[in-house]
């Protein structure tokens, strides 16, 4: 099969479609949910959320024996509720900090589950194999009805995040200055964490408890580094949540059995991957291009300095200097090379025996630079 | 000398888990001065801040601001944390900080328009920053960050201004421009508490004073409680803070 007829399968191909809609749409929820928990710090309040949703799925199963998904969804949404309960109060009432609390309540509630999904399994009743799949995640038994699960409550907790968007802002960036207007920040900590666990009670079914967390932090940490904008890098999370969500069901949907959950997931790291690789200004090529041209800069200003300043001891300024004077101080290579850069920006001229002077714009940027050294000395 | 009270803070215990961080407090804050808060570190100077703006629970007292509860009284008041209390990199611009002066005028829901804008960059402008309106705050040096946080809290024209340490790792010149900003407040009837720490210009800088160890040490003009007994009572042993300290030379 090859790109053309993977993609037209997304139009015909109604399972295909079915299962690139939900993942999509998933990704997309996720990626602006995931957006905040990224700037708010709670990458890992992600994590412990969605193992805490495994005992849910197991009791909600046992009690009802329904594998209806929402049932399932409910049971995960409760314990996930029920971890952020735990989590609040471990924190405000004992000494133990907020990662070590999540811990404590991520492996907790998901030795619990396991313990759940174990003692199923030992029952002779088939059905617990549709439990398994919410361990890695099983998009491709996504149904219509899944679709229309994640248009309702995604849509709503999009809403929501649209309707409150500045006061999420304020909490996630200054919340005692919130607090001081008058808005309840807990109140809004509370409601923004529980649109968290919607997102991942929805997500639990397609990528499952292990890796959801990915689908939180991937795509807002991918879209952080294009962006200096909150509305666009939660747009951006957004379209790299869908873009994952997609290509991850596609490549699972090749075959071999291949669970969607890991597919989608790296789809989503390999978009980390390159933001934090190529991203202007704050990728790491970028950086590394910024600091060698940031450094030949310098090294270029130092040696028009050096030659400023051996000027300086005669009457004319001007005057050529032997270019083995300069390289005893800066080093042969640097200065050989700076003194290219400062010929191009005609700052100095060549003479013979590669003696070199400044020209009288080498002389006037040298002074320029020698005052503000001499402005920055003061202010210190 | 009756002026009238913009802060009256009475028998304010705040404690963590038994230990007291501010024991019995009391604080009658005139209209209209510059008062700052100076003690070690560990005094409860944040933490008075704080608890007097309703951001941490109280164990016993009551605040009021021109005569009634802070709740009531929001409108009046402007809170400047600590530059460092807030992250930086966080995504967004100069002026879009300064814009979140408005939100507690705009309410729940309501987005800033260009009314708000143009509060946001007259702002900018007293504190010397249009230049950087659109610029991305990690780009901010200290003083720069201190400049936003300030014409932050001028969009919300508010009667009382709390600051914590609003001098905190900035430039010289940024220093200069915050002091002439205070001497304007004070001079359109303002009042001001800071959070300071440089005992060597509280004399320069502010006309009032609160020393605070846990409890309230002294309170009062700069000129009456600002005495060499008193910040060793606030500072203990610590002579070397002490004979920076100028006192001696009445202004």
């Amino acid at each position: 099969m090859n790109l053309w007829e993977l993609l037209a399968s997304l139009v015909n191909d109604h399972t295909v479609r079915t299962v690139a809609l939900g993942t999509a749409g998933l990704g997309a929820v996720s990626g602006v949910l995931g957006a905040f928990a990224v700037l708010r710090r709670q990458s890992l309040l992600g994590d412990a959320l969605s193992h805490a949703a495994l005992p849910g799925v197991a009791l909600a199963y046992m009690l009802t024996a329904s594998k209806t998904p929402l049932v399932l969804m409910l049971g995960a949404g409760f314990t996930g509720f029920l971890a952020i309960g735990l989590f609040f109060i471990i924190t405000r009432h004992t000494r133990i900090k907020e990662d070590a609390s999540l811990g404590i309540v991520l492996s907790t509630f998901f030795g619990v589950g396991l313990l759940l999904l174990t003692y199923l399994q030992r029952n002779p009743d088939a059905r617990q194999a549709g439990l398994n799949s919410f361990l890695f995640g099983q998009a491709a038994a996504l149904l219509t009805r899944d679709l229309v699960t994640i248009a309702i409550f995604g849509g709503l907790a999009l809403l929501v995040v649209f309707i409150l968007w500045k006061e999420f802002k304020l909490l996630s960036f200054d919340r005692d200055f919130g607090s001081s207007l008058g808005f309840p920040m807990p109140g809004l900590d509370l409601l923004l964490t529980s649109l968290l666990v919607v997102v991942i009670v929805l997500g639990l079914q397609a990528v499952g408890v292990v890796l959801m967390s990915a689908m939180i932090v991937a795509p807002g940490a991918a879209a952080r580094q294009w962006t200096d904008d909150l509305a666009r890098m939660a747009l951006l999370a957004a379209f790299f949540g869908a873009l994952a969500g997609v290509s991850g069901a596609l490549i699972s949907s090749l075959g071999s059995g291949l669970s969607t959950g890991p597919v989608i997931v790296l789809c989503a790291s390999a978009i980390v991957l390159v933001s934090l690789l190529l991203a202007p200004n704050r990728g790491l090529a970028w950086n590394a291009w910024r600091n060698w041209r940031s450094r030949s800069r310098l090294r270029g200003e130092a040696v028009l300095l050096d030659l400023y300043r051996m000027g300086a001891q005669h009457e004319d300024a001007l005057q050529p200097h032997p270019v083995s004077a300069l390289e005893a101080v800066s080093g042969a290579r640097a200065t050989q090379r700076s003194l290219q850069n400062l010929l191009a920006r005609g700052l100095v001229q060549p003479g013979k025996n590669n003696w070199w002077a400044l020209t009288e714009q080498g002389l006037a940027e040298a002074q320029r630079m020698e005052a503000a050294l001499a402005a920055d000395r003061d202010e210190q | 000398m009756e002026q009238s009270l913009a802060i009256q803070i009475s028998d304010l215990t705040v404690a963590y888990q038994e230990k007291a961080v501010l024991w019995d407090i009391d604080l009658d804050v005139p209209q209209g001065i510059l008062m700052a808060i100076v003690g070690p570190n560990g005094a409860g100077k944040t933490t008075l801040l704080k608890a007097a703006l309703g951001l941490l629970p109280i164990a016993a007292g009551q605040v009021a601001i021109f005569g009634k509860p802070y709740k009531e009284q929001r409108g009046l008041v402007s809170y400047v944390p600590q530059r460092g209390s807030v992250d930086w990199d966080f995504p967004t611009s100069v002026l879009d900080v300064v814009m979140m002066g408005n939100y507690g005028k705009l309410g729940w829901v309501r987005r800033p328009g260009a009314a708000e804008r143009r509060a946001a960059e007259a702002a900018l402008d007293k504190v010397g920053m249009s230049e950087y309106a659109q610029r991305q705050i990690s780009q901010l040096s200290g003083g720069q960050q201190q400049r936003t946080f300030l014409a932050r809290a001028l969009v919300q024209d508010a009667q009382i201004y709390f600051m914590d340490e609003p001098f905190q790792g900035v430039d010289a010149t940024t220093e200069r421009a915050i002091v002439e900003l205070l001497k304007e407040l004070r001079a359109s009837g303002k009042t001001v508490l800071a959070v300071h720490h440089d005992l060597q210009t509280v004399p320069e800088y502010f006309d009032w004073v609160t020393l605070l160890n846990i409890r309230r040490i002294a309170s009062g003009p700069v000129d009456e409680v600002f005495t060499e007994d008193n910040l060793r009572a606030t500072y203990g042993g610590r002579v070397s803070l002490l004979s920076s300290a100028p006192r001696k030379e009445a202004a």
